[in-house]
């Protein structure tokens, strides 16, 4: 238990060195605002227009947002590592592939936790303003957690693909949008291939932790999709074809 | 405390290194020669446990680069080929940094950055971003960072390439003071380098060893010998040579007549410098020398002799 602690340790002090590299550049900032711009328009419209007093269309956007503001953070993540060489460097330190891995997921997910966060304000205003579902809004915020962190993890591998962080970008982009349509896609196909499609959209899953029932399938799914593409990861670091 | 058993590395079906094995006792600076592509760079990289070996086996300090990965990390430095750098970190962050990832406790990184900061000439410029200094100072960023935790092993891959002359001389009396008491083994392909600082070169050629000892020992083993060339005044070939050949081993490869002085060209086939000999029976014989020179055999021609055949 100490040596995995003293891991994670090593790992967050590369951790630290991304986050400062996201908010030294523009990254982290950008990243922030827009979010930060969008979803508080269509909070918003929903609250002074359409009188409506609720978060969900956060819930709704954030899936769309985090489609392209996640694979920008994440695409420098191994691209840019191994265009400029340093990649070698960090994979020469006494330090196992899976706490490089670990570390950069960490830094991506503090990010996005911090952009989550931000909305909570939202939160406190319709609370005030009175009847807030407050299972379906846990279940939303536990959702958008998830839904960020498996986005980062398949950003992650897309930048494990490539040494252009553009290219990096794009693949990230797609696989997560593919991921988020799966679902979507499961009505025009035979049922008992529909179901399997659906049940393995990411979209779904948020779904039904938005609806406010906490699901140990839900979650199993969101750890098993992170641990696959986290392996998918690990098996592109260890080619060292950089 | 290096050795190398019959490593090789196969990028698909192509050989980078085939079956090389060599040993490094400690504390040696090693040259590691060879023409490009001939797999310095992997072999390197696999010391370094950056590149898996397709067989073979590597041990440092007595450790296998196949089950004490992360122990042998440790004991290494290591400089990497184009010396990556994160170009947007000030040169005080990054050394902290890699500190840090070396596992240097948090009350000694400081100390210990300043330390070597100061040692690689970087006291200037430790507040300074990486990506804005130049590339003499970005080498010494390297050594630095390579250095950190005081390994036992250097490995440097290409350290002065890209430098003009002066910061040339300068990184390799930083390699030669701050690798002392440590085993090191740098590339290279300029061979001035090698001569000047390192007690040993290896010489590699399409993934094997065609070279291996001490410059001294390269030396006599590739030029066929000692080329001596002796200038007697007032002397002819007929009287001097009959005399000379009482040494055994010593032979006449050319002569001439420049006015007034017989110039000899002489080889003798084995060590020890033969030199004192002639001079004594030079003197015996009451010969007038002009000339008495030793002809220093170029390590690039041992290079371009080993590489090319």
């Amino acid at each position: 238990m100490n040596v995995m602690l003293h891991k994670i340790a090593q790992s967050w002090l590369i951790t630290r060195r991304e986050l400062k590299s996201y908010f030294d550049g523009l990254t982290g900032y950008v990243v922030l605002v827009f979010f930060l711009l969008i979803t508080g328009w269509f909070f918003g419209n929903s609250l002074f227009i359409n009188n409506i007093a609720t978060v969900q269309q956060i819930f709704d956007m954030t899936p769309l947002l985090f489609m392209f503001f996640v694979p920008a953070l994440t695409m420098g993540a191994f691209a840019e590592e191994r265009r400029s060489g340093t990649l070698e460097l960090l994979l020469t330190m006494p330090l196992r592939d899976w706490q490089v891995i670990l570390a950069k997921l960490l830094a991506t997910t503090v990010l996005c936790l911090i952009a989550i966060s931000f909305t909570l304000v939202y939160v406190f205003i319709i609370a005030a303003l009175g009847n807030m579902d407050a299972g379906a809004t846990t279940g939303g915020y536990i959702g958008m957690a998830l839904y960020g962190l498996a986005c980062a993890v398949m950003g992650i591998y897309a930048s494990s693909l490539t040494r252009n962080q553009i290219v990096a970008y794009l693949l990230g982009f797609v696989i997560i949008l593919v991921f988020f349509l799966l679902d979507k896609s499961a009505p025009l196909l035979p049922a008992s291939l529909g179901n399997v499609v659906e049940y393995l959209g990411t979209d779904y899953h948020y779904n039904n932790l938005m609806r406010g029932v906490i699901d140990t399938r839900d979650l199993l799914y969101y750890a098993s999709l992170m641990l696959f593409f986290g392996l998918m990861t690990a098996h592109n670091l260890a080619k060292r074809d950089v | 405390m290096i050795e190398v058993l019959s490593l090789s590395k196969t990028y698909g079906t192509e050989p980078a290194v085939s079956g090389l094995s060599f040993s490094i006792p400690k504390g040696q600076i090693t040259g590691f020669l060879g023409p490009n592509g001939a797999g310095k760079t992997t072999t390197m990289k696999m010391l370094t446990c950056f590149l898996p070996p397709t067989s073979g086996n590597a041990e440092i300090d007595g450790l296998s680069i196949h089950e004490h990965s992360l122990e042998i990390r440790r004991k290494i430095g290591y400089l990497p080929e184009q010396n990556p750098l994160y170009e947007d970190m000030n040169v005080y962050d990054y050394l902290h940094y890699t500190a840090a990832l070396r596992g240097i406790e948090k009350a000694k990184r400081r100390n210990r950055v300043l330390e070597y900061g100061a040692r690689c000439g970087l006291k200037d410029v430790l507040h300074k971003q990486i990506g804005t200094l130049s590339k003499g100072f970005k080498q010494r960023v390297g050594l630095a960072q390579a250095l950190i935790h005081d390994p036992d092993v250097l490995i440097l891959d290409e350290p002065t390439s890209g430098l003009d002359p002066n910061q040339k001389g300068e990184i390799m009396d930083l390699i030669r003071h701050l690798g002392d008491d440590k085993t090191v083994i740098l590339s290279t392909h300029i061979l001035s380098e090698v001569e000047a600082i390192c007690e040993r070169a290896l010489i590699v050629a399409s993934g094997k060893l065609v070279a291996d000892g001490t410059m001294s020992e390269l030396k006599s083993a590739f030029s066929g010998g000692q080329k001596i060339r002796l200038g007697i005044l007032e002397a002819s070939q007929e009287v001097v040579m009959p005399v000379l050949e009482t040494i055994e081993g010593l032979s006449l490869h050319s002569f001439e007549r420049q006015e007034n002085t017989l110039m000899l060209n002489l080889t003798f086939a084995s060590e020890p410098d033969i030199r004192p000999e002639l001079f004594r029976l030079a003197v015996a014989q009451n010969w007038v020398l002009t000339e008495l020179y030793r002809e220093k055999v170029n390590l690039e021609e041992i290079f371009r002799l080993v590489t090319t055949s």
